[in-house]
């Protein structure tokens, strides 16, 4: 019988691989873009089984909220990218450097 | 409560959403070059839904979105901060022919975000206004786009704000599962009879991911960086309004939603109002670029305005917005006098060496400078030393005493780099002088921000003190 906590051990995961997916990439933005969906994804998969669990419609909702401003979030985050990569010609994650201190 | 009577409550971001699609409109058919009446227009609005505000109070949407004193006193700071980054960007961007009709619009629908966020009495329009806010600001920090640091800018501040709000998120998630409602009244009820793992795994997740918003340690790090990169006038509303909404936000949830918890949240504040001012200053003392250091000393300031939540009580909370109300005039008046920073060929500069005897080249923006630096640094005859004062007195109405002395040792540290500034100005050789200002809108918001802060400013003192305390009391 697969229970609630079965849901949030994989979506615990899911969220960490995420984290990680950001800090440990090195290579690509593009894999940091894919990383925070995958965030987004496993909060999702929380509210629904949270949903599913309580018998209430309003993790659903919210989970449709968040599917909605996922999609806003990834034009504005390829958008910028790409304004990014005309300017710079590369979009490898050890470049972004312009600026430290 | 009928449909009709919700919207009323709303007025406000009825009238900024409404207003902004139409000028939307204007701009598609007038192009760039009508970027300035739809400027002037867009702080018509602000103007508009600042008059609104407190029309009517309660709460509409079955408990979504709620009209108090509290929301109100954010929302006319935040109104007026993005009125000040309207002013002040069409000179701007016209020298390096950048300024495009969306920039008033952005600005516009990030308000609208920063008024869903402080009147959110549920997860789910916080969510929603947060994530509205932060959209309309990461395309504001790129708006230069063929300026490379101003794409590194936007990319830095996307990504990890990106991860903040998944952060949050998770923590959102994690507190309506195990309280069962996303609202603020009901997550208050569940946690009063006792907090599960859960339930603080969850509250943990939300603090964290608030931090980020207002930039505090140990979720700092992306602010110097975008400071930097993002165009100036961007830089001066980043530092203002987003800032007092982020910080409502966290107060308002704090207090509504986790106060049977209060015990909880209390530490992770503590820890980052401490590290936040102690960063804050010593890491501001090597900067040589002016933004950068006011990037710094932004998140110095926000740990001192997490002081008076840490100490949970409704003067705590007065001090915190008090704190908000002065740190935006101190902060945009310290911006506009970097917006004066162009050398003779019109350029913008942003190292602290050509401040070099500004005292003799320019002496009224020196002394301007002077007054917003002594005044952050919260030298008594200022006014910016009246809400670092409430802040501290809070603190120790509560028995926090250490905590105060250990804020008041850091604000010393702070103080070094402020002063190094000043002494910059008023006492090394002059370097070549900047261009002289054009713009006498500037000159007079510069020299209003600076009687504000002046002495002159404690004659607001009763008026701030009751609106402040008007807020606070409507959370207890």
């Amino acid at each position: 019988m697969i229970g609630i906590q079965h849901y949030l051990v994989v979506s615990a995961i899911l969220f960490a691989i995420g984290v990680f997916g950001i800090f440990l990439n090195r290579k690509n933005v593009i894999i940091i873009l894919m990383a925070i969906e995958l965030i987004l994804l496993s909060v999702n998969l929380n509210f629904v089984a949270f949903s599913a669990y309580l018998h209430d419609l309003v993790g659903q909702v919210f989970a449709m909220f968040v599917l909605t401003v996922a999609a806003g979030e990834a034009a504005i985050g390829l958008a910028i990218l790409v304004i990014y990569f005309r300017g710079r010609g590369t979009i490898a994650v050890d470049d972004i450097n312009r600026m430290k201190g | 409560m009928s449909m009709i009577a919700s919207l009323a409550l709303t007025l406000p971001e009825l009238i900024l959403s409404t207003g902004a699609l139409l000028l939307l409109l204007v701009a598609a058919w007038g192009g760039d070059g009508s970027s300035r009446l739809i400027s002037w227009a867009s702080v018509a609005l602000l103007a508009i839904a600042g008059l609104s505000l407190g029309c009517a109070n309660g709460v509409a949407f079955d408990g979504l979105y709620k009209a108090d004193a509290f929301s109100n006193f954010a929302k006319a700071l935040v109104y007026a901060a993005a009125a000040v980054s309207i002013l002040i960007a069409p000179r701007f961007f016209e020298a390096r022919g950048a300024m495009r009709a969306e920039y008033p619009i952005l600005i516009l629908l990030s308000s609208v975000g920063m008024g869903m966020m402080v009147s959110a009495t549920d997860l789910l329009t916080l969510y929603v206004g947060l994530e509205l806010q932060s959209l309309a600001a990461y395309v504001l920090a790129s708006f230069m786009r063929r300026d490379s640091r101003s794409a590194e800018a936007g990319l830095k501040y996307f990504v990890l704000g990106a991860l903040a709000s998944g952060i949050l998120l998770y923590g959102i998630s994690l507190l309506y599962g195990f309280t069962g409602t996303t609202q603020f009244g009901g997550v208050a009820t569940a946690l009063g009879d006792g907090i599960s793992h859960g339930e603080l795994f969850g509250l943990v997740f939300v603090m964290a991911g608030l931090a980020f918003k207002i930039s505090a340690v140990p979720f700092h790090m992306w602010t110097p960086d975008v400071y930097e990169g993002a165009p100036t006038p961007v830089t001066a509303f980043f530092a203002s309004a987003p800032k007092v909404a982020a910080m409502a936000l966290l107060v308002r949830i704090a207090v509504d939603a986790m106060g049977p918890a209060t015990s909880s949240w209390q530490q992770i504040v503590i820890f980052a109002a401490l590290a936040s001012t102690i960063l804050g200053g010593v890491a501001a003392i090597g900067q040589v670029n002016i933004k950068r250091l006011l990037a710094y000393s932004s998140i110095n300031n926000v740990g001192f305005a997490l002081f008076g939540l840490a100490a949970g009580t409704p003067d705590g909370v007065a001090a915190t917005m008090s704190y908000m109300a002065v740190y935006i005039v101190m902060t945009l008046g310290s911006f506009l006098c970097v917006l004066q920073m162009r050398n003779a060929a019109g350029d913008a500069v942003e190292d602290i060496a050509s401040l070099s005897g500004l005292s003799r080249t320019r002496p009224g923006l020196a002394a301007a400078f002077a007054i917003f630096m002594f005044s952050l640094a919260g030298i008594p005859p200022l006014f910016g030393f009246w809400p670092k004062f409430l802040v501290f007195d809070a603190l120790v109405a509560i028995g926090l005493w250490p905590l105060a002395m250990i804020g008041i040792a850091t604000s010393v540290i702070g103080a070094f780099y402020y002063l190094k500034i000043v002494k910059t100005m008023y006492f090394d050789e002059p370097a070549p002088a900047y261009a002289p200002s054009a713009s006498r809108m500037e000159n007079g918001l510069i020299a209003l921000s600076a009687v504000a802060v002046s002495p002159l400013g404690y004659l607001a003192i009763p008026l701030l003190g009751a609106l402040s305390m008007a807020a606070a009391r409507a959370l207890f």
